[in-house]
């Protein structure tokens, strides 16, 4: 069968007008252009698959929030945004490659099925060329499997485990945010400095993947510093209340607590914990400390009061001061009264990647893009000079470190950026051991 | 031993907050026969009565501060919240502290209305369809109740503190003769224990001591007969759905600062609820109070760390492996009746 | 004709017509029209649409027959997802072995499942089925991550085994499903008009499993076994004074529709390559029991109707946005048309559970039959009027 695997709309209309009289049979053979889902000469669709039900609804609205925005800047409606500081000037805001950026949307519920359900139905009903959003790794590695077997163009929302871009990475996928690797090496140089290199630590961890390769990465990274793990405990996914899990904490002769949990479980763990006055206590004869590696502004704003003074890791804050992120906030700022939020921050620059990719690449062919964006280095979009690692799909950018604000002036003023930590301290060779197994494999154009 | 009066300890804490979440819908079973799916979500509506009575305290109007600016770069609008202006700062700051508690008196009639409702508008058609039906429209109401409070506070978690005053842990340890931090606990999670007690034991008080409670006591054993005796049941139970809703009202008011309330809280306390219903026994509230507290300090257990070394996974189902075991031995869970939603 | 009365035949040919037919029946609007954003017509959800009847159909011979409401058959077709994919892993991408297996393994995990919960009946027993299901779900989710995926589900790789075929396409890619070479995912498609329709492969496989499941289910049904199912149900303690042993019938009907779930599951998978432990979860359960409620439970095509309805939600309304609202309305003064947008937006998008759970309500309230009731209210109503119409001619008498 050379018949082509996924529909699209733009042929069709070209279609349309050959067999506009007589209802004639056509088969549509492989696509002329040689790729899924050519877009036609007016017009480009892209795919935004975000959580819009479950608990992480809000952080999948404020995603797409973003997209908004992201399409308005690329059609050169608004103020333009980070098109004006992009080190690459290829955008000029007339669309993609003189097509009108449009959008379609679909619900990933944060379930790796209905997400590929929502992507398909993307590609084979919607013809989108590109997919991108998503708020969880399990989403993430799911419609990014998808997409290299559709031969369309992945560009990962928030994904922080190592798999996205270590077992399970795919040659049609990229990924801008940072990962569990990142965060341990960022975290812990700060750390040792806040806290001394002399510290016992005990670990809950997510009982899942993401929550394996955090706790690797911050169990690793920490050691080498001189710490000394007491005790790893997994919690259940489902879990709401880790007080079963807390309460044995103090009495274990650990004096840092690490809470290797993302969402509704990292809201519930940190507040668990400080009910039990964990802040306040002592232990071997110091403060005791928590420390939550991956933070987002959702999650601090859901545990409250509880963050303050705890140290984590971040992709980006709004109160970043280069150029690139001010502009950016402004424009987000202005339009919906509120700064954004680091989910909203990487799906707006991964939508402005590909647009210049397949602007550089003058095709929106996947593999003009993969190679357009292979060892790619940019700037400008708010984290500093960066890299997208052609190994491995990977960016590579300073990590901020942050901590929750003692007096937080509002309910977005949460977080406070302690260290910028550089891009060579949080790089890794792509043959790591954390990020072993699987291969990327070639690009494939589909059709 | 410290380890192990401290899980117990927490145990009682977990199952306190499963027990009154099992008794109101045992009442609802027992005395109307509903299988009520939107029991969790009436759960999750009481700790959203205590979100909106800190929203309505905190209610504030807008003052330009120009000294400051927002991220913007505009002057900054500070909020001042009414209270300031009603009854001076640091008062003002005292009745916020104090939302919670007084959510409690909130929640009674407001939760109590709500019960009334759902039973005279939807559930009294559904007494003699069959069970299925019963799962479906009580599902359905708690979806549309779910995506109204997700429409109005949306998904992310609310933090809604306890006061002050309850912040920090008791140190059991050192009254047992322990080292200092073996055993500690939090003052709200205490609170929370004793609360479910005086709410279960008035419960049972009210069912056992009052003429009303007598009644419909007979009613759940024999509702036929309670009719013919002149006896207008009907009313009698729909107060008693008023009473089941309040109580799992509280349980979510008093719930509120231990987790952050978001929206499909109820759910997540949906499935295991069941558990603890049918562990206990179809129809029996002691029972379903003793399968609370029990499932409660099982879970404890299970989350141990050298429990958990021993058995891999053992924390991940406890609850489901403890309740297969119970039904594979006791026919009808701890206490159930014959014939109750055997059928 | 095969066995079947008339009226069942009748009830085959018409589901017959309608998969075959689907295609055409689910596209009714023409491509780029406002419409067209409620066409059903594109693989994914043709290919849904069957799975997810079969799953129900099956369901509902245990449901529908006996009475026992399992709370955990989304566990068999997860297992059965899981089995399938492992073929594809260390077998070959042929779909026929993944197929099979997947039915072998659900209907063993099933006869586990349901030897031991069969020991209960009623809520006792649909709370067995329900701890059954989550810890398998739970153990999926976490410790048994080896052998099933955990959080980011089982998937293919480039360095699987495939004993029997390659590993790896020409081109270094991941091979896809097929039947005998027939990828399942190819389609070829046919413009008529302003309308364009999709005739995907794996469609066809899984509409050909979906009827004869269904010709299955009505044989089941209609013989002096599925009679006994319904003794079972209307009343188990008559049954047992008769000298009958109801457990080896309800538990023939429990594994049977244990491989039932496993079948859907192993299409599932064919259709594409992963199984996540999501699929074991108890709202998955709980969606198949709403499936075969909604569309009327004990009726022969009512779980497929509900099974359809409800993936019509989920994958269509749930893809309407602001932007394609405010195109529909565009035609509206300004300030009206926000109005309007703004009437409708709660219940789509990101509202679309909002709107299925008043669907549920509406159903289950005014048609207790569920789906089936209301079509045959429908029906009902215009032979009536058939009826009065020919009426007048009737009873004139003739002079």
């Amino acid at each position: 069968m050379s018949n082509n695997n996924f529909s699209r709309r733009g042929v069709l209309k070209t279609g349309m007008v050959a067999s506009a009289g007589l209802a004639l049979p056509q088969y549509l053979r492989a696509q002329e252009s040689g790729f899924t889902n050519a877009p036609g000469a007016s017009e480009v669709i892209l795919g935004f698959n975000v959580p819009q039900t479950g608990p992480y609804a809000d952080e999948g609205a404020d995603e797409l929030r973003a997209y908004e925005l992201a399409v308005e800047h690329l059609n050169g409606e608004g103020d333009g945004g980070m098109l004006g500081t992009f080190s690459s000037q290829a955008l000029e805001g007339a669309g993609i490659l003189g097509r009108r950026v449009n959008y379609v949307t679909g619900d990933t519920q944060t379930k790796s099925d209905a997400a590929r359900a929502s992507a398909r139905s993307m590609i084979e009903k919607d013809g989108a060329i590109m997919i991108t959003g998503g708020s969880s790794s399990g989403v993430a590695v799911a419609v990014q499997a998808l997409c290299q077997e559709a031969g369309i163009i992945f560009m990962a929302g928030l994904t922080h485990s190592n798999d996205t871009t270590g077992k399970d990475k795919r040659a049609n996928g990229f990924r801008h945010f940072f990962n569990s690797y990142m965060s341990g090496a960022a975290l812990a140089p700060v750390l040792q400095a806040a806290y001394g290199s002399d510290r016992k630590a005990y670990h809950l961890t997510a009982d899942y993947n993401w929550g394996y390769t955090t706790e690797e990465a911050v169990r690793t990274s920490t050691e080498a510093m001189g710490w000394e793990t007491v005790n790893t405990v997994l919690t259940p996914l489902t879990q709401t209340d880790f007080s079963s899990y807390i309460a044995p904490v103090l009495n274990s002769g650990a004096d840092v607590l690490v809470l290797n949990h993302y969402g509704g479980n990292m809201v519930n763990s940190l507040t668990n914990a400080v009910q039990f006055g964990l802040r306040e206590a002592q232990a071997n004869g110091k403060n005791f400390e928590i420390v939550v590696p991956l933070y987002s502004r959702l999650m601090a704003r859901g545990a409250g009061s509880a963050v303050a003074g705890i140290f984590g890791s971040t992709n980006w804050h709004w109160s970043l001061q280069d150029a690139g992120s001010q502009a950016f906030v402004r424009s987000f700022g202005t339009k919906y009264g509120f700064p954004p939020s680091q989910a909203a921050h990487t799906c707006y620059v991964q939508t402005l990647l590909y647009a210049d990719a397949v602007t550089r690449a003058g095709s929106f062919n996947p593999c003009a893009v993969d190679e357009a964006l292979e060892d790619f280095e940019f700037d400008g979009l708010g984290n500093g000079p960066t890299l997208y690692r052609g190994e491995d799909h990977q960016c590579f950018k300073d990590v901020l470190v942050v901590k929750g604000k003692e007096n937080p002036e509002n309910e977005f003023d949460l977080l406070e950026i302690v260290e910028i930590t550089p891009v060579a301290q949080v790089t890794y060779p792509a043959d790591h051991p954390q990020f072993a197994g699987g291969a990327l494999g070639t690009c494939n154009p589909g059709a | 031993m410290d380890q192990f009066i401290l899980q117990i300890l927490n145990g009682l804490d977990k199952g306190s907050a499963y027990a009154l979440i099992a008794l109101g819908l045992t009442l609802i079973f027992g005395t109307l026969g509903v299988v009520n799916f939107a029991h969790g979500a009436l759960f999750m509506l009481g700790a959203f009565v205590a979100v909106t009575v800190s929203n309505l305290l905190t209610l504030s109007h807008k003052v330009v501060d120009e000294t400051r600016t927002d991220f913007l770069g505009n002057p900054l609008q500070v909020d001042v919240p009414y209270l300031y202006d009603f009854f001076g700062q640091a008062a003002g700051d005292t009745i916020i502290d104090w939302a919670v508690p007084i959510s409690i008196l909130v929640a009674i009639p407001i939760m109590v209305a709500i019960g009334f409702a759902m039973e005279r508008g939807l559930i009294k058609y559904f007494y003699k369809r069959p069970h299925a039906d019963q799962i479906l429209v009580t599902f359905g109401l708690a979806i549309v109740i779910q995506e109204i409070v997700k429409y109005f506070y949306g998904a992310n978690p609310i933090p809604t503190p306890a006061p002050d005053a309850f912040v920090g842990s008791f140190d059991f340890g050192v009254v047992l003769g322990f080292d200092p931090n073996a055993i500690i606990y939090p003052y709200w999670r205490l609170v929370y224990f004793f609360f479910s007690v005086v709410v279960i034991g008035a419960v049972f008080a009210f069912l056992q001591f009052t003429t009303f409670g007598m009644v419909v006591r007979a009613g759940m054993a024999d509702r036929e007969t309670v009719g013919i005796l002149g006896i207008d049941i009907d009313k009698r139970f729909t107060i008693m759905f008023g009473i089941a809703a309040a109580v799992a009202g509280l349980a979510g008011v008093m719930y509120a600062p231990i987790n952050s309330p978001n929206y499909h809280m109820g759910m997540d306390f949906l499935v295991l609820s069941f558990v603890v219903v049918v562990v206990g026994g179809m129809g029996s509230l002691p029972g379903a109070v003793a399968a609370g507290f029990m499932l409660g300090i099982l879970e404890s257990f299970a989350s141990m760390s050298a429990v958990i070394d021993l058995l891999p996974g053992i924390n991940q189902i406890i609850i489901y492996l403890v309740a297969i075991i119970i039904l594979l031995t006791r026919p009808r869970g701890l206490m159930g009746r014959k014939g109750v939603m055997e059928e | 004709m095969l066995g079947l009365e008339k009226k069942d035949f009748r009830l085959l040919l018409i589901v017959i017509g309608l998969t075959a037919f689907a295609p055409f029946l689910l596209n009714p609007f023409p491509e780029g029209s406002d419409l067209a954003q409620f066409n059903a017509g594109y693989p994914d959800l043709m290919q849904r649409f069957v799975i997810f009847g079969i799953f129900a159909i099956g369901f509902n011979i245990l449901f529908g027959l006996t009475g026992y409401l399992s709370f955990g058959h989304a566990a068999f077709l997860g297992a059965g997802s899981y089995g399938a994919v492992w073929m594809f892993k260390l077998l070959s991408m042929n779909v026929l072995p993944a197929i099979a297996i997947s039915v072998v393994i659900a209907g063993l995990f099933s006869l586990l499942i349901g030897y031991i919960s069969l020991r209960r009946s009623g809520i006792y027993f649909s709370i067995l089925t329900l701890a059954f299901a989550q810890m398998s779900f739970a153990l999926a989710y976490s410790v048994l991550t080896p052998i099933t995926g955990g959080e980011t589900g089982l998937q293919l790789a480039l360095s699987d085994p495939r004993i029997f075929g390659a590993a790896q396409t020409a081109t270094g890619n991941i091979p896809v499903p097929a039947l005998f070479g027939l990828e399942m995912r190819s389609s070829f498609e046919w413009n008529v008009g302003a309308w364009l329709f999709t005739f995907n492969a794996g469609y066809y496989l899984a509409a050909v499993f979906m009827i004869i499941a269904f010709y299955i289910s009505i044989r089941i049904f209609r013989s002096p076994f599925g009679m006994m199912l319904r003794a079972i149900k209307s009343n188990q303690t008559r049954m047992s004074y008769t000298g009958l042993n109801a457990r080896p019938y309800t538990l023939a009907a429990f594994v049977i529709s244990g491989m039932y779930a496993g079948l859907a599951g192993g299409l599932m998978a064919s259709m594409d390559p992963l199984a996540g432990a999501e699929r074991m979860q108890w709202t998955a359960s709980g969606e198949v029991v709403l499936m075969t409620i909604l569309g009327g439970a004990g009726t022969l095509i009512g779980p497929v109707l509900g099974a359809g309805m409800i993936k019509y939600f989920e994958n269509i309304f749930s893809k309407i946005n602001e932007t394609i609202l405010h195109g529909w309305f565009a035609f509206l003064p300004d300030g009206l048309e926000d109005v309007v947008v703004a009437m409708i937006y709660p219940f789509i998008g990101k509202g679309w559970h909002l709107t299925l759970g008043i669907m549920f309500m509406l159903v289950v309230i005014f048609l207790p039959g569920g789906l089936v009731q209301g079509g045959q209210k429908i029906a009902a109503l215009f032979s009536r009027k058939k009826a009065e119409e020919t009426k007048p001619n009737a009873t004139e008498p003739a002079e």
